[in-house]
């Protein structure tokens, strides 16, 4: 017998209890009594129906959930009758429950739910640590894909791909579609859509024969990309378009729901086509994805890595210049993770600090309303002890205390999903650019339950307080004692100050943690970036094909060219063109040789390196030290001249000046270059990072490791320093200077520097907001709590009070004493909440910069803070306290 | 005082557990509804157990509940009206034999210690 059955049961009870009178009715009718009298026969014959009734629902075993049902009616019907109270409670859970639900419904979308692909914790990242060279997580090179493929024995299969320079995604100019339009792409070997489990849509996926150079070019489509570009039509499958000059053949089309790791804007998917007759050692440019045999371990995986290293090795050429000891200087180490663990990176620390974090303000939530409830319950102790009295087990009492909690718990959990709902899309809308899988966020069925689970356990935690109070034996007496107000006992006083003393010691840690945030956005911000007024500088990138422009002494003057027509345009103070712009993701890494520092045979440190045009450092705002910038003149006459960083004339030359007239060069195939100017360090990977040592080359050399193809750069950052920066009048006119100068060439990465120097911070900011919210809500919350304790003790003590006052007690007396119990508790909470913060800011110390966990101005302004609003809180009530006519207090009651 | 009113005093109610015994021994009989079960007992016992009919529906609830008795509107023979109709069920045969033994065992004990003689003899 099911309980949804209840009903059904009732109605058939009823039917044959019917049954049964009008036969004995019959009888009696039938034995000669009137037609009345039979009836009321009947009814004595059958006895009592509604006990009948109950002890029937008892014997269907349902008894206790019919009981449950009757409690929560009956504790609706109570709450409805105190709205307020209601109101307040549920809006207070409300607030606690749908920020907690908020933040873990990010927690599950980034952290929890598995990648989708097939199998996927049997999917791992394969990268390789390079001790030897203070790099790790390195990416592979090809001779590593070659051999990993072929001889490794707990790999299934594996993969490789490229997602250019600043791992958005390899750009592609498409032609022949209409506009030329820029989009991304992702370069995969042939196995690595197979290994994630993807197959296409429609068509074929890439084979071998694909991924072999010089066969036929071919690409897939994602869903996104066909639906924009062909509409829903599937006869694209074998048609050709142009990418970055070169015709490529449709060959197939992706499912809609494949996202490649967390990259939600790719359009197309190439083959990479690694060259095993021409590949080299070093060049360790690919990151791999393998998928590992059934029950292989990442352990096991990373073992067969290390004895495959020595093997690759072996097999295949070194690059001119280097030998075995170079590569076995590296200290070649692999580094596998799961592949879930590669694409969360170390977001799951932050995440996780602040789901504690809002955590902590659904207890303090839960605080409050217990301590509403505990005010409530006490004025319904007449109540409770006449149901007492009445014969009601203290269970029973107990249970429709808890159903109240229950109901309230309930409103507070759907109201705060409401809110939840609403909170997600600010907090996805302010989330830090680089939150992984953010697309993946959203209020699915594990979030539904998290967020029933935590209404459930609010309510245990702040119902059961009431229940332990006031639903214990020995309630009875209270019936003669309730109606008369005493002085309050300590014992009754006791639990309401807990409260207390637990929700300011929880605001402290709150407060604390975003006041290290606050330091620490603080000391970011006063880090100089290398870089000057980054909001009045637009920033674009610009790709010149090779199809399109083949000599590269063409696609220099292009650059030039187009730097000419921005800095015609009316308000541009200053224009240059690089490789990348401070922060915007790029990490180019290279060796170099310095002359009087020779390497003797040792692999030569790696630098970040550039290639500007001339003013382009200048255009950023990054002064020169010593020395002078490159000139056009020196760009188009070759003349052998570098740049490097501050860092980097220090770290060789003691000081900035004596770098100048020094020699260096990018390889031995190149020709020695003078360091002519040394430019202030750039904080390339973020204001939290070291800047990197860095060199910068001209845009436009002869050769770059003895490639001509290498010394021109195809691709461009322009920057253009005015006011107006950002403003679309000025990125149109910005259009209109490029295309004026080739109008095939479509611009990406619109934006201003000061874009990329937020985000570079947007993880602290991120922290800070929600941290400061979470500590905004608790002081609030705090403040409510302890002026609720404060007001109620003076009212209870109002009688006390006159008495004092009669005997001659001062105002000032008064005040000091109502204030003295605020003071106290609060004294007690914020010790007892800086001892806790002490031990709860080592959560926080990846996050921190500049500022130390145990920042003793913190933790002083914090306690300042709090002991001021308490006793602004306390203030109010003793006030009032103080203002006690002792004559009124005396006669009250 | 006359004998019957005598017997009237002394109706007793029916001893916690009892009933259920009752019921099911007179549904050996055959299928019966909830009325017929309750004038059947009534009328063998010459109404000395003094049993209103409602006290029978929580017994037979439980019994179902137990699965010794089934239950099923059916049409009555007599007249042209459905009645829910309790029936035994294998287990509740099973049941009446272990209750039975389980009466007499208990009336056996309680005669041995209220007339020690008459056992004697």
């Amino acid at each position: 017998m099911r309980w949804w059955q209840i009903r059904k049961r009732e109605a058939d009870l009823e039917r044959e209890l019917q049954s049964d009178l009008d036969l004995e009715e019959e009888e009696q009718r039938e034995s000669g009594l009137p037609a009345e009298e039979a009836r009321f026969a009947a009814r004595r014959a059958l006895g009592n129906a509604a006990l009948i009734r109950e002890q029937t629902h008892e014997a269907w075993g349902l008894a206790f959930f019919e009981r449950f049902l009757q409690d929560l009616r009956f504790a609706m019907r109570v709450l409805i009758k105190s709205p307020a109270f209601a109101g307040i409670a549920i809006l207070t859970l409300a607030i606690g429950i749908g920020a907690t639900t908020a933040i873990f419904s990010v927690v599950s979308g980034v952290i929890l739910k598995p990648l989708p692909y097939s199998d996927p914790e049997r999917l791992v990242s394969v990268e390789l640590n390079l001790p030897g060279i203070d790099q790790s997580d390195s990416p592979l090179s090809s001779p590593d894909y070659f051999i990993f493929r072929e001889q490794s024995r707990t790999f299934q299969d594996i993969g490789l791909y490229a997602l250019g320079m600043n791992s958005a995604g390899v750009p592609a100019n498409v032609t022949g579609l209409g506009e030329p339009e820029h989009v991304l792409a992702a370069r995969v070997t042939d196995g690595l859509l197979p290994i994630l489990g993807i197959a296409p849509l429609f068509g074929r996926p890439f084979t071998r024969a694909d991924d072999s150079p010089g066969s036929p070019e071919t690409v897939m489509l994602t869903y996104g990309y066909w639906q924009r570009k062909f509409g829903n039509n599937r006869a694209v499958i074998g048609k050709t378009i142009d990418i970055n000059g070169t015709p490529h053949v449709i060959i197939g089309v992706l499912p809609r729901s494949f996202q490649f790791l967390d990259r939600t804007n790719l359009a197309l998917f190439l083959p990479l086509k690694l060259d095993r007759a021409s590949a080299t050692l070093g060049n360790y440019l690919f990151p791999g994805i393998a998928r590992l045999k059934p029950g292989a371990t990442t352990a096991e995986a990373n073992a067969d890595v290390a004895r495959m290293v020595p093997i690759v090795l072996r097999s295949f050429a070194f690059p001119p210049g280097f030998g075995l000891k170079q590569f076995e200087d590296l200290r070649i180490d692999p580094n596998l993770k799961t592949l879930k663990q590669e694409v969360i990176g170390d977001v799951n620390k932050v995440l996780w600090v602040l789901m504690g974090g809002i955590g902590l303000v659904l207890f303090i939530a839960c605080a409050n309303v217990a301590n509403l409830l505990l005010l409530r319950t006490e004025g319904r102790q007449q109540e409770l002890a006449i149901r007492a009295a009445l014969g009601a087990s203290r269970g029973r009492i107990a249970a429709g205390l808890l159903a109240e909690s229950l109901i309230l718990a309930a409103g507070g959990g759907l109201l705060g999903l409401g809110l939840a709902y609403g909170a997600l899309r600010a907090l996805i809308a302010m989330a830090p650019v680089g939150l992984p899988r953010l697309n993946e966020i959203g209020i699915d069925g594990r979030v539904l339950l998290f967020t029933l689970v935590a209404s459930l356990a609010a309510s245990l935690v702040f119902g059961s307080v009431p229940v332990f109070k006031y639903a214990r034996a020995g309630i009875g007496f209270k019936v003669r004692e309730g109606g008369r107000s005493m002085s309050q006992s300590r014992e009754r006083h006791r639990s309401r100050s807990v409260l207390v003393i637990v929700q300011v010691a929880l605001a402290v840690v709150l407060l604390v943690s975003s006041g290290l945030m606050i330091r620490t956005f603080l000391a970011l911000t006063k880090v100089n970036p290398g870089f000057a007024a980054p909001a009045e500088l637009q920033t674009f990138r610009v790709d010149i094909p090779e199809t399109q422009v083949k000599d590269p002494i063409r696609v220099l003057q292009t650059e030039d060219e187009i730097s000419r027509k921005l800095a015609a345009i009316p308000g541009v103070s200053s224009v240059g063109a690089g490789i990348s712009v401070p922060m915007d993701g790029s990490d180019n890494v290279g060796g170099l040789l310095v002359k009087d520092h020779p390497s003797d045979g040792q692999i030569p440190p790696t630098h970040q390196v550039f290639f500007v045009s001339p003013r382009f450092l200048m255009t950023l705002g990054t002064p020169l030290i010593a020395g002078r910038d490159f000139t056009w003149s020196d760009i188009y006459d070759k003349a052998p001249v570098a740049m490097v960083s501050e860092n980097f004339a220090r770290k060789y030359w003691g000081d900035p000046a004596s770098a100048i007239g020094k020699e260096i060069r990018p390889s031995t195939r190149d020709d020695w270059r003078q360091i002519v100017g040394v430019a202030e360090d750039v904080y390339q990977n973020g204001v939290d990072r070291q800047a990197p040592t860095s060199v910068y080359w001209p845009i436009f050399m002869p050769s770059y490791y003895g490639r001509p193809e290498y010394g021109v750069q195809r691709v461009a950052t322009f920057a253009v320093g005015s006011p107006r920066a950002g403003a679309e009048g000025l990125v149109n006119e910005i259009e209109q200077a490029v295309w004026s100068v080739s109008s095939t060439l479509p611009l990406a990465e619109v934006h201003t520097l000061d874009y990329y120097y937020t985000k570079s911070m947007a993880r602290t900011s991120f922290a800070l907001v929600m941290l400061a919210l979470a500590g905004g809500m608790a002081l609030l919350l705090g403040i409510v709590g302890l002026y609720g304790v404060i007001a109620y003790s003076v009212s209870q003590r109002t009688h006390e009070l006159g008495i004092r006052m009669a005997l001659g007690a001062q105002t000032r007396d008064v005040l000091k004493l109502i204030l003295a119990q605020g003071v106290m508790l609060t004294l007690i909470g914020v010790s007892i909440g800086v001892a806790s913060a002490l031990a709860a800011t080592r959560f926080l110390s990846t996050l921190l910069y500049g500022v130390k966990e145990d920042d003793p101005l913190t933790f002083a302004a914090v306690s300042v803070l709090l002991i001021v609003v308490a006793v602004l809180a306390s203030y109010i009530p003793a006030r009032r306290a103080a203002k006690v006519d002792p004559m009124v207090a005396l006669r009250y009651e | 005082m006359t004998s019957m009113e005598k017997q009237t005093k002394q109706r007793m109610s029916v001893l916690q557990g009892t009933l259920d015994m009752l019921v099911l021994r007179t549904l050996l009989y055959g299928p019966a509804h909830g009325h017929q079960i309750g004038k059947h007992i009534q009328r063998t016992t010459n109404d000395f157990l003094q049993m209103q009919h409602g006290s029978l529906y929580p017994a037979l609830h439980r019994l179902e509940r137990r699965g010794w008795v089934t239950s099923n509107w059916e049409m009555a023979p007599d007249r042209n009206r459905e009645f829910k109709y309790y029936r035994l069920t294998e287990k509740g045969r099973k049941q009446l034999v272990v209750e039975e033994s389980q009466w007499k065992q208990m009336a056996e004990a309680v005669a041995r210690v209220m007339w020690p003689a008459a056992e004697e003899s």
